[in-house]
């Protein structure tokens, strides 16, 4: 149980990480409040998970101590959120299959047995919603607009999707098992490329290791970055 | 990389009309930039509605919409006042009417 929500604890801070790298540089102001927004709303959910992930350890890690002590051999994120954000295409491609893996993920949580679980997953299923909406959106417009967008599109999706497959690792175990999530995410994606006009990438190479603690070498700069402050001036308090 | 060329060609203007939670009619809350309606009214809600005042948005491209002339003010909105027959003053509006 720990080790679940510290996973999806991580998945939410280190993509909400990443989307806040985008804060002024997005191609538009409408867009680059968005992005903060859909950002906002993943650190939201990452401090409900991370402080339930301590409480349940019972070691007295909190949010803060979880977020900003641990290497990166210690966190349990998936690797898709850790990759860069390349260009908005790639962004975008990375925020709607993250989404379309959440969305039912939290909506099967909001139903499951432990209650703060529970919980978490039916406030942060409403988000999800939102944030896999935007990503569709520009999916299909970027996929279906020029030549030069959908092309974009198209590397993006084909560049992410092999690190999609390490979301449905089956884990009869957790409250709710990743591997039943599959079909509804299929869908969802194959709706949503067709509408596009892009393809399905062909499933093949399968990178994982992110719920083991084996990362991409993308994620201790990140770390490094977003940890500096904590480490320099352990407790501080604005 | 974006942002980083200063002037880029920008999409459509829309005004945006948002319902209050308790109101009765939309009003005008401002403007955004967005490529088409769908994500105008995405925006919208990111800009304008993120503490839930509003339960209702209408967005319209700012091309839609016409305005009265500000040099034709006094034809337009100062009639004569000495001809009282043209205002609506002389009956008393009932009891109960709402919204009025």
């Amino acid at each position: 149980m720990f080790d679940f929500a510290l996973a999806l604890g991580d998945d939410a801070l280190i993509a909400a990480q990443r989307l806040g790298e985008w804060t002024s540089r997005a191609p538009e102001m409408e867009e680059d409040i968005a992005l903060a927004n859909i950002a906002l709303d993943q650190l939201g959910a990452a401090r409900l998970l991370l402080t339930y992930a301590g409480e349940l350890e019972g070691a007295g890690r909190d949010e803060d101590a979880l977020a900003y002590l641990r290497g990166d051999r210690e966190f349990r994120n998936c690797l898709l959120v850790e990759l860069p954000n390349g260009d908005f295409a790639v962004t975008m491609a990375k925020l709607f299959f993250l989404a379309a893996y959440q969305l039912p993920l939290y909506t099967a949580l909001s139903g499951c047995a432990d209650e703060r679980l529970a919980a978490i997953g039916a406030k942060a299923r409403k988000e999800s919603a939102y944030h896999l909406d935007h990503g569709s959106l520009w999916v299909k417009r970027l996929g279906d607009g020029t030549d030069e967008s959908h092309r974009r599109m198209q590397d993006a999706v084909d560049q992410v999707w092999p690190y999609t497959h390490e979301l449905f690792t089956a884990d009869p175990a957790a409250p709710v098992d990743p591997a039943t999530l599959r079909a509804d995410f299929d869908a969802v994606v194959s709706a949503v490329l067709d509408e596009a006009t892009l393809t399905r990438p062909a499933d093949g190479w399968a990178p994982g290791g992110g719920r083991a603690g084996v990362h991409t070498e993308h994620l201790s700069y990140l770390l490094a970055e977003m940890q500096v402050l904590h480490r320099a001036h352990p407790g501080a308090k604005w | 990389m974006p942002g980083q060329h200063g002037m880029t060609e920008r999409t459509p203007l829309w005004e945006v009309f948002v319902r209050a939670r308790r109101g009765l009619s939309h009003t005008h809350v401002g403007s955004l930039h967005a490529p088409d309606a769908e994500l105008a009214l995405r925006n919208a809600r990111d800009l304008y509605t993120r503490r839930q005042e509003g339960v209702s948005i209408w967005v319209v491209p700012a091309s839609a919409i016409t305005a009265s002339s500000p040099d034709e003010k006094d034809a337009f909105f100062d009639p004569a006042a000495d001809k009282v027959y043209r205002h609506p003053t002389f009956y008393e509006v009932p009891d109960g009417v709402a919204h009025l």
